[in-house]
């Protein structure tokens, strides 16, 4: 059976998510495997939410917000990419690849940058295969 | 004795822990004869020279209440977690590591073939050419000898049985224990089922007594010894990471009152899922830095995310082991 990655993906309401909608209204044509949470700021993305996203079966957690300096609540988005960094080196720690939690800046005018982000990030994780987290969580062995 | 009927049934257990919890029970002092007037003590391996089978004889609910310490590591642990569930009425775990997975819960960073390897193969003290590893069953001429079987995972009490109360510590104050069980003779109303007892719901940081300003930012991170500490400033203010502001309060901050910054032996603040992703997002909001190289240089001095932040509690967080 073919892998079809799981990817959960977070996008501040200011900039993200209005790029991503831009992407849809200009009817762009990107993979489908990303499902989009949409959250007030990135700074709200507590590490809890991608651990738990990794715990139900995601397979990426892709988190997206404003360009630093952009931020809608100033910032919000430092804190995001401060977390971020600090959630890489925790996950490495428990052999999850890095490459499976991705931030990247979009801006409201980057539709197109959107779709080519969700584009590459599917290919990534289709290389990588299926997540094992849910699996190896659920039985204790 | 007389009046014995009344009297409270009480055992203390012990699975795949150092002891401390049980010395903690003893910490009671001359205050135990105010324990033994009220209840009998009818298993506690430390003390009393009660055999599993005893407990095995006992009739189901005849005991009122087990203190349960220790984590889950093997077979052995998990049948007395489950016989102990049978024969106990309110079955409490007590201490970090069997409501958390606490200290014994850092091996699941490692599998057991790991664990195996480094203890009968590698270790510099061991000589072992054959490889030989313990069996859970070897068989000799007069029968069969078994020891219990060594888990993969290092597992908490709630994992493995329905438990009542969770005392949290590492060991729960002695203070603590003594008020819960005025509670429990005295007939008071008891906390809904599952609560966490012996502890307070806010964060430790809340009853702390050192000086906090509410900017809170920091360049760098120190190791203890790194810094001569004044006793008054927060630890985390001082670079040195104190897990304050994701521990559960109630154990009168003892190890701060002692100049040692927290570890969060008491667990998660009552509303946090996993304390250590609370933690993570904790230091990561104070950190003094913007730019990714800049973030990336004060992050250097964070080395063990996952030891420091889940010290205690690994087997209960979402991510409860290492992947293999």
């Amino acid at each position: 059976m073919e892998f079809k990655p799981r990817i959960v993906a977070f996008l501040c309401k200011w900039c993200s998510y209005t790029g991503a909608d831009l992407a849809g209204t200009s009817r762009m044509v990107y993979k489908a495997n990303v499902r989009v949470i949409r959250v007030m700021c990135s700074g709200r993305i507590e590490p809890t939410f991608v651990l738990r996203a990794f715990t139900k079966g995601a397979d990426g957690v892709l988190i997206c917000g404003c360009h630093p300096g952009d931020c809608h609540y100033q910032e919000g988005n430092y804190r995001c990419l401060r977390r971020f960094m600090l959630l890489q080196k925790y996950i490495k720690q428990m052999g999850i690849e890095s490459q499976r939690l991705k931030l990247e800046w979009i801006s409201a005018s980057e539709g197109k940058q959107y779709a080519e982000l969700v584009n590459s990030f599917t290919e990534t994780i289709s290389e990588l295969g299926p997540c094992t987290i849910e699996k190896t969580m659920k039985v204790l062995t | 004795m007389e009046g014995s009927k009344s009297k409270l049934k009480l055992a203390v257990y012990w699975a795949s822990a150092c002891g401390g919890c049980c010395v903690s029970v003893l910490d009671v002092h001359e205050k135990l004869f105010d324990v033994i007037a009220a209840a009998d003590l009818v298993f506690w391996p430390i003390a009393l020279d009660i055999k599993y089978k005893d407990v095995e004889e006992m009739p189901d609910n005849h005991i009122d209440v087990t203190l349960f310490n220790g984590a889950v590591r093997n077979s052995e642990n998990e049948h007395m977690a489950k016989l102990l569930r049978k024969k106990t009425k309110i079955l409490v775990a007590y201490g970090s590591c069997s409501h958390l997975g606490g200290i014994p819960g850092l091996a699941n960073f490692s599998t057991k073939e790991d664990i195996f390897r480094r203890v009968y193969e590698e270790s510099e003290s061991v000589i072992n050419p054959e490889k030989t590893r313990p069996l859970p069953e070897y068989k000799v001429k007069e029968g069969t000898l078994e020891i219990p079987v060594f888990y993969n995972d290092v597992r908490t009490l709630s994992q493995t049985v329905d438990v009542d109360y969770f005392l949290p510590g590492c060991p729960p104050q002695t203070e603590r224990l003594l008020e819960v069980f005025t509670a429990i003779v005295s007939g008071a109303e008891l906390p809904p089922k599952g609560s966490v007892i012996g502890a307070e719901s806010k964060a430790q940081c809340d009853e702390c007594i050192r000086k906090k300003t509410e900017n809170k930012l920091i360049k760098k991170f120190y190791r203890p010894w790194e810094v001569t500490d004044d006793g008054e400033t927060c630890f985390l203010e001082q670079g040195i990471i104190c897990m304050g502001p994701a521990t559960r309060a109630g154990c009168g901050y003892r190890c701060i009152k002692g100049n040692a910054p927290c570890r969060g032996c008491y667990g998660p603040i009552s509303d946090a899922v996993d304390p250590g992703a609370k933690m993570m997002s904790a230091i990561a909001n104070i950190v003094d830095a913007k730019e990714p190289e800049d973030i990336q240089r004060v992050l250097e001095d964070v080395v063990d995310p996952a030891g420091v932040f889940y010290r205690f509690s690994l087997p209960s967080s979402l991510i409860r082991r290492t992947l293999s």
